[in-house]
């Protein structure tokens, strides 16, 4: 069964997006609601990698038999100013997008299998992957005109 | 005659439930002037906080020599409080006035003619405009001007230059209220009346100090707990106020920690099933959510967090939820503090679970700070659209630019507006290069002031300053343009309950000052911003036309004005919108129908995700179906991000005294209340001062991350552990003594006085209101104090009292010192007509 692997690549996802928030919050200190939220944001990414546990301890995480090229890469550094800001925001939003459409997988596997715990957790976990989405999404849209337009 | 000073409130008049609250005209007259001998009495309303009391300014000789308080308006009966009694006129009339524009020349502000101020204004903006576009200009306006002016720059902004970087400071005071008032009921409006005070049954004061942010208020309110069918009263509040004092429960929880309460009071009204289910059903979605939300918060987890017994959560709750009428207010210890709008909104929450809003004593009022933050939000001053109109829906953007006859590609309408925290932020980044800040004084009032300072001072960044005197803001412009002010220009303005009153030009304006609107409509025609057909952008000649034009700007909106005309408020009482031809005499209170403004089509906001402010956005709004439902909204509890540590081991709040206003810009130029609250202090618990070794009076340094203050301690009743600093401290008067020619330059005073110094650079994720309310400091004694701290003795400033039985012997009393009383004496009595008998009409 290929859940497991599944679940594996959405535990990595989400503590790889969990360091990217973390790392963001860090190199954007100048802009006190990205830093704050981020911080909370990578706050709810070690909370879903928790929620996951129960389902791992059921169907295991197979690391050692993913396919080639699975995960994706957190952010190494964070980029300056503001059209810096922007794309590592843009990254974020790539990074919570693979979270997003991977609980969307699991949750399709949980229907099949009829698991209502599974699909709690996958519930209560993707709705918060969308507010995360939607924060990058507005703060993006808020940044972009000034970032391309006047930033020096 | 009654001392003002020291009876802040003035006499008691105590009526009981659905009473009339009785007439008593308050009057205050300048020194040897009889009020029978006065040329003429302008009508006007107080500008000195929010509550629009209506009064009449006397006139002699060319110059305001007194007030009076009106008889017939519904919002003060005739009373006035000490700022409407003291600081109004005197306010205006002082010699340090600007009363010429001022330019940069070498480094230095030297006058100049208002041609040579205002071209170098349209040259730095039209030369920005061609070089960097519109993004590079930002306008940081007040909450103190009026509907008139307001609505012209937002025009100005809006469809003239284009940019979404325009905001007030109502950012700071009000941000929280509109936003949680669209966030529930889908637009701003208050939905209360003041009435509903007459009426209740019990009254519950979020973080909010009523006693001193509205004198008057408090007055109304003082008279009903007087009266025969006295309401209960709950106060959520960190600090032992006047309103605590009356209180059958005070929570006195920790700053930082108002959503958990909330939700616990919610929670509790859920499991007893204190909820009004058909009103639910039929009016509200989002109940299981909420629900959920909640659950957790049982008020023994949330007592053991807010620092209060769980019994008062359930004994408040049981109030709440037994009591058939009653009023919630709402003020800045909800709105500076953290997690404001989910907070402000768990408050709506309790009344839609009720169904309790709409009916006499059965109501909501969510406050405003300033006396016209709510035409700043009407008109879209704050970066709104005006109208309370949605950016996000096309057809409303459309409206205005039929309205205006422009291009609706011109009005900014890609994101929510840019706040004030961040156009500040875009200035210290150099993009912003253009900032026009009037009647607003952010070198004072911001957060994290060094920073805001060295913003201001960058050379690259052009800064207009349009105000009454020279604020430390004005010190730092380029330009400064002399304002006309109260009483010396003619306008409309609405207070707290959507009470509009009119204010007449009363005297001249001092030298060359030019009221806020003829500035805008200059600047404007100047830059010749034109409609589609080449026509002035804004050809209004006046204050009426700029009504008239905004009139047409509000039809068939919440905000309705058009039913309301300068005659219409002229004589009697102000007039609630929304007032059209039905109803003619305006609207009491909103919502007594159950019905909400969320349909989509007209709603003016789609919400934002209450922790992070993510835009709820169309489809999402849509897919709920409120349609005129209110929407339930909620969010989880999270710890403030600057909790107490090691290093800075209390946590730090600041507020306002009942005797200053603001920045003291006006307040401050009044004898009586300068005497009354002179200087900087900061509070402390009898608890805490004993640990630091500390006595009444001692000079003390409260440090934070960001700055520090060097002040006298007071040993009063705040909560242990919180340390507690008044924010209208800045450096105008640093030098001692008051006079013309007498202060000293904000830049060369020491920077140890301004509450600011310290707070943090954070804001709430929805209404992006700064958090004021919330920061780690330590504090350590400097010297000896060889006087009490001049904090007054009548607010909740008092000194604690002492229980000399509890200190142990040999250890000295922390509060020892001898405090004397804060008086006025003879300069601050004050008439007092009661019933309005004696007054000469
Ligand atoms: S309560 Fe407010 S509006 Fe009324 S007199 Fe006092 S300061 Fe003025």
């Amino acid at each position: 069964m290929n859940l497991s692997v599944y679940l594996g690549l959405l535990h990595k996802a989400e503590q790889t997006l969990a360091d990217s928030f973390r790392q963001v919050a860090k190199g954007h200190g100048e802009e006190p609601d990205v830093h704050f939220l981020c911080q909370t944001l990578a706050k709810q990414c070690d909370e879903h990698q928790r929620a996951l546990q129960p389902l791992v301890d059921r169907y295991g995480e197979t690391p050692e038999a993913e396919p080639e090229r699975l995960h994706a890469e957190g952010l190494s550094e964070t980029r300056q100013g503001p059209v810096g800001l922007l794309r590592d925001l843009q990254d974020l939003y790539l990074l919570a997008s693979l979270v997003d459409i991977t609980w969307g997988m699991v949750k399709q596997a949980g229907q099949a299998l009829r698991d209502s715990e599974m699909l709690a957790v996958v519930d209560q976990c993707d709705k918060q992957t969308a507010v995360q989405l939607a924060w990058l999404q507005s703060r993006m849209r808020q940044a972009a005109p000034q970032a391309l337009l006047v930033a020096e | 005659m009654v001392d003002r000073i020291a009876e802040i409130w003035g006499t008691r008049t105590p009526y009981g439930k659905d009473g009339q609250w009785p007439v008593r005209v308050d009057r205050k007259m300048a020194d040897g002037v009889d009020a029978d001998t006065v040329d003429r009495w302008f009508q006007s309303a107080c500008l000195l906080c929010s509550n629009g009391c209506a009064c009449d300014i006397a006139v002699k000789d060319g110059a305001m020599v007194g007030i009076r308080g009106r008889a017939d308006d519904r919002v003060n009966h005739g009373r006035l409080g000490p700022k409407g009694l003291f600081g109004s006129w005197q306010g205006m009339s002082h010699p340090d006035r600007l009363t010429s524009p001022l330019i940069r020349r070498n480094g230095k502000l030297q006058e100049c003619s208002w041609d040579e101020a205002m071209e170098r204004v349209v040259e730095r903006s039209r030369s920005l405009l061609t070089e960097k576009g519109p993004l590079s200009h930002g306008f940081y306006t007040s909450g103190q001007l009026f509907l008139e002016e307001y609505y012209a720059l937002a025009v100005i902004g809006k469809a003239g230059v284009g940019t979404p970087h325009m905001d007030g400071n109502t950012r700071l005071c009000t941000a929280t209220a509109a936003s949680s008032l669209k966030e529930s009921f889908g637009a701003d409006g208050q939905p209360g009346s003041y009435r509903d005070i007459d009426s209740c049954e019990a009254l519950f004061l979020f973080g909010h100090n009523m006693a001193e942010t509205q004198t008057v208020l408090w007055s109304r309110v003082l008279d009903r707990l007087a009266g025969p069918d006295r309401p209960a009263l709950v106060c959520v509040d960190p600090r032992d106020t006047d309103v605590a004092r009356h209180a059958d429960v005070h929570l006195a929880i920790n700053p930082g920690t108002n959503l958990a309460l909330m939700n616990s009071l919610v929670r509790e009204l859920l499991h007893n099933g204190w909820v009004d289910e058909d009103y639910v059903r039929a009016h509200t979605v989002g109940l299981e959510e909420l629900a959920s939300v909640v659950e957790q918060w049982t008020p023994e987890a949330a007592g053991s967090l807010c620092g209060v017994d769980p019994g008062l959560i359930r004994e408040a709750a049981r109030i709440f939820g037994t009591t058939d009428r009653v009023l919630s207010t709402v003020l800045q210890g909800f709105y500076q503090s953290s997690q404001a709008t989910a907070s402000a909104c768990q408050v709506n929450n309790l009344h839609l679970l009720r169904g309790m809003l709409g009916n006499p004593g059965r109501g909501l009022l969510q406050m405003n700070g300033q006396p016209t933050a709510q035409n700043n939000r009407e008109c879209g001053a704050d970066g709104d659209l005006p109208g309370f109109r949605n950016w996000a829906n096309p057809e409303h953007v459309q409206q205005l630019a039929s309205l205006w006859n422009v291009d609706p590609l011109v009005i900014p309408h890609w994101a929510d507006p840019t706040h004030a925290m961040q156009i500040f932020r875009y200035a210290e980044q150099g993009s912003v290069k253009f900032l026009w800040i009037s009647a607003t004084n952010p070198a004072v009032s911001l957060p994290q002031l060094s920073r805001i300072r060295n913003i201001l001072a960058k050379p690259e960044l052009f800064v207009v300053v349009q105000d009454l005197y020279l604020t430390e803001t004005a010190e730092v412009a380029d330009v400064v343009l002399p304002a006309a002010g109260w009483g010396e220009k003619t306008g409309t303005f609405t207070n707290v309950d959507r009470t509009v009153h009119l204010s007449d030009k009363a005297v001249e304006p001092p030298g060359e000052a030019r009221s806020d609107l003829d500035i805008f409509l200059d600047y404007s025609r100047r830059m010749g911003f034109t409609t589609l057909d080449g026509s002035p952008l804004l050809d209004w000649s006046g204050p009426e036309d700029a009504f008239e034009a905004w009139k047409e700007c509000s039809r068939g909106r919440p905000c309705d004005y058009t039913g309301i005309t300068y005659q219409l408020l002229r004589g009697g009482s102000g007039i609630q919108w929304p007032c059209t031809d039905s109803p003619p005499s305006g609207t009491e209170r909103l919502y007594s129908d159950g019905t909400f403004p969320t349909e989509p089509s007209y709603c003016e906001s789609y919400g934002h995700d209450l922790l992070t402010g993510a835009n709820v956005g169309p489809v999402a709004f849509k897919a709920m179906a409120p349609s005129g439902r209110a929407i339930l909204k909620a969010a989880d509890y999270s710890p403030p991000h600057e909790m107490p540590d090691e290093e800075y081991p209390l946590r730090y709040t600041t507020g306002r005294t009942a005797y200053q206003f603001h920045t003291r810009t006006k307040t401050g130029r009044s004898r009586q209340l300068r005497a009354a609250a002179p200087s900087a202090w900061v509070e402390m618990s009898v608890s805490d001062a004993e640990a630091a070794g500390l006595a009444e009076g001692d000079i003390v340094r409260v440090v934070s991350r960001r700055g520090e203050l060097q002040v006298p301690l007071r040993i009063g009743d705040v909560r242990a552990g919180t340390v507690f600093a008044p924010f209208h401290y800045g450096y105008w008067d640093a030098a001692a003594g008051l006079g013309a020619g007498s202060t000293v330059s904000a830049s060369s005073a020491p920077h140890t006085t301004a509450a600011n110094e310290l707070t943090i650079t954070e804001w709430d994720p929805v209404s992006k209101q700064p958090v004021f309310k919330n920061a780690a400091v330590r504090i350590e004694k400097i010297s000896d104090g060889d006087r009490p701290a001049p904090a007054p003795t009548t607010t909740a400033s008092r000194p604690a009292v002492v229980d000399h039985q509890a200190v142990p012997p040999g250890r000295a009393v922390p509060g020892e010192r001898a405090v004397p009383p804060t008086l006025g004496g003879a300069d601050a009595e004050a008439e007092e007509f009661i019933g309005g008998e004696g007054e000469p009409a």
